[in-house]
């Protein structure tokens, strides 16, 4: 009996470490290409380690994205900062101060999480053309921080449920109203929910493309779209290509591996029912 | 009325009317896109009729696009369900080192499918990655990836070949190890959530670990499972990023989605009401699966 749970243990860790390394090969291949001298960077070598690390091609690919980079710096953080107020607010209405129809209303914005974008993207080109948001950052921003409500406002809703309505009571019975108990309660008790809304939002739109493509040309193209246009263009050498990703994944990456737990309570924020 | 009956409505409503306008205004725009002539760079709104629809009913690539749908929605869903499903049970028994496995099977999902695209196009390219692998191993007939225009199964259906496209499966593999983490997530969560009292009663009444999955555990993360999915299905019927960046639309259309073909006609094409159509009918099959989905998760908050 025991000599059968040590063989199925034994499996359950193969089974593991096969997984593990299957998802870990495409950054191992990432990394090693990336530091390859040009001449190295041959088809059948592929998954060879370098015989010497050069840093040629994180140089270059810098060199191409370092403006796209950036451009999105300056769009996600206004962005998010931006979005993860408005969610506050809207989730703060929303689960303490219902009205008639707001379980409908709350739906009804819910719906623009799961659109497929270009169902509004032809009117939306048309729209900030007209207001000469075209081609910029701050109509990114715009539109990242209105498409970015329903799922902010969903995440903050959810949050604030387990605020017990007892405080709330409290507080009115002392006088406060809805600014004053936002403001003196809910606000200094949102810290980790704003830490994981941030947190969503950012990676979100940092990783964002077909609105990043569709609404920017050359000059305001944040960096997925640099990177995109890196890999389709064909004189770049592979190890350019793989600099490039990871210098455009980096960031997200190690907001995962610094706050990983708020990551992952985003990520379940994200299906409907929290 | 109080002011705190008018102030709560008063902050919402900025978000309210924007959502009003950028959603629901602008897809009531797309749709009447949809029905007019305007397939030039110059607008022209004159009343077409169902004629950009008809066209793309009869159009190869639009018919083609949508089986590639159909089968990367169909093996996404169980591929992403499945690994999550036996990862988070392997996880979840009592294994040294569950966090240090726990993120590395969660790391994609910080990734952007742009990235993803750009690196699995490299490990599923014929002559290298993965193939140099399979060659070092003895075999002789390497598998084509994304560049295999063999439908498998077929039989004619309409203008196109319908059956399994076989290129799809290389985007398929890309879009799971993406995905897996999310599921992976959902999963052990809804495992941590049942209570040891119900396994262990399960198991006082003679049932094997095997049984106890199958009659006790499965079955409690029956809604877990709808959750998954559900989002994913949203997510593989309007994928677009990670197609482009990784195969495009590929020979004769084999890994073309309608999420490509709506940029394409669109932007680069300059057909906006064929492109108009395109996306409506997208929209379309996203609300079938969402707005049930939604308006059941109404139901259990009330």
């Amino acid at each position: 009996m025991i000599v059968r749970k040590k063989v199925s243990r034994i499996f359950l860790y193969a089974i593991l470490v096969v997984m593990a390394l299957f998802f870990l090969m495409p950054i191992y291949v990432m990394i090693i290409t990336s530091i390859k001298p040009l001449d190295e960077v041959s088809l059948d070598r592929m998954w060879e380690l370098p015989s010497t690390v050069s840093f040629e091609a994180y140089r270059y690919a810098f060199e191409r994205l370092y403006p796209n980079f950036l451009n999105t710096l300056y769009l996600v953080i206004p962005a998010t900062i931006l979005s993860a107020l408005f969610g506050s607010l809207n989730g703060y209405v929303l689960s303490k101060w219902k009205f008639k129809g707001s379980d409908w209303i709350f739906t009804a914005i819910l719906f623009g999480m799961f659109i497929p974008y270009q169902s509004i993207l032809i009117p939306l080109i048309q729209f900030l053309q007209s207001i000469g948001l075209y081609n910029s950052i701050p109509g990114l921003i715009l539109v990242h921080v209105v498409y970015g409500l329903p799922i902010t406002t969903l995440i903050f809703r959810n949050f604030y449920a387990n605020i017990p309505y007892d405080l709330i009571e409290v507080a009115k019975i002392d006088g406060a109203g809805f600014v004053g108990i936002y403001k003196h309660i809910i606000f200094p008790l949102s810290i980790s929910g704003f830490v994981v809304v941030c947190i969503w939002q950012f990676t979100n739109i940092w990783n964002e493309f077909l609105f990043a493509v569709s609404i920017t040309s050359t000059g305001s193209q944040p960096i997925m779209v640099a990177l995109q246009n890196l890999s389709g263009s064909q004189i770049v050498q592979w190890n350019v290509q793989m600099a490039g990703a990871l210098l455009a994944a980096l960031p997200t990456l190690l907001i995962y591996i610094l706050v990983g737990k708020y990551f992952v309570r985003g990520l379940l924020a994200g299906s409907v029912k929290g | 009325m109080s002011s705190d009956k008018v102030l709560p409505f008063l902050f919402i409503l900025p978000s309210i009317i924007a959502i009003g306008i950028f959603v629901y205004g602008f897809i009531s725009w797309t749709g009447y896109v949809s029905f007019t002539n305007w397939n030039t760079l110059t607008p022209d709104l004159s009343f077409a009729g169902l004629k950009n629809y008809i066209f793309l009913f009869n159009d190869y690539r639009f018919q083609s696009g949508m089986r590639n749908t159909l089968f990367f929605t169909l093996f996404f869903i169980i591929g992403v369900l499945m690994s999550g499903f036996f990862l988070a049970i392997f996880i979840d028994s009592n294994i040294k080192q569950e966090s240090i496995f726990r993120n590395i099977f969660l790391f994609p999902m910080a990734l952007s499918f742009v990235v993803t695209g750009v690196v699995w196009q490299w490990l599923l390219n014929p002559s290298t990655g993965v193939n140099i692998l399979l060659s070092n191993l003895g075999f002789e007939k390497l598998p084509g990836w994304y560049t295999d225009t063999t439908i498998a199964f077929s039989f004619p259906l309409g203008s196109i070949d319908f059956g399994i496209p076989v290129a799809m499966i290389a985007v398929v593999i890309a879009a799971i190890w993406q995905m897996t983490g999310f599921s992976l997530a959902m999963y052990l969560a809804g495992l941590r959530g049942i209570p040891e009292e119900v396994k262990e009663a399960a198991r006082v009444d003679g049932a094997t670990e095997f049984q106890v999955y199958r009659k006790v555990i499965f079955p409690m993360l029956m809604p877990i499972t709808v959750s998954i999915a559900i989002i994913m299905g949203h997510i593989s019927l309007k994928i677009f990023d990670l197609i482009y960046a990784m195969t495009g639309s590929g020979a004769n259309f084999v890994t073309d989605v309608p999420g490509v073909y709506m940029f394409e006609t669109t932007f680069r094409g300059n057909f906006f009401a064929n492109g108009a159509a395109i996306a409506m009918i997208m929209l379309f099959l996203v609300a079938v699966v969402i707005v049930p989905y939604l308006v059941s998760a109404r139901r259990g908050d009330s």
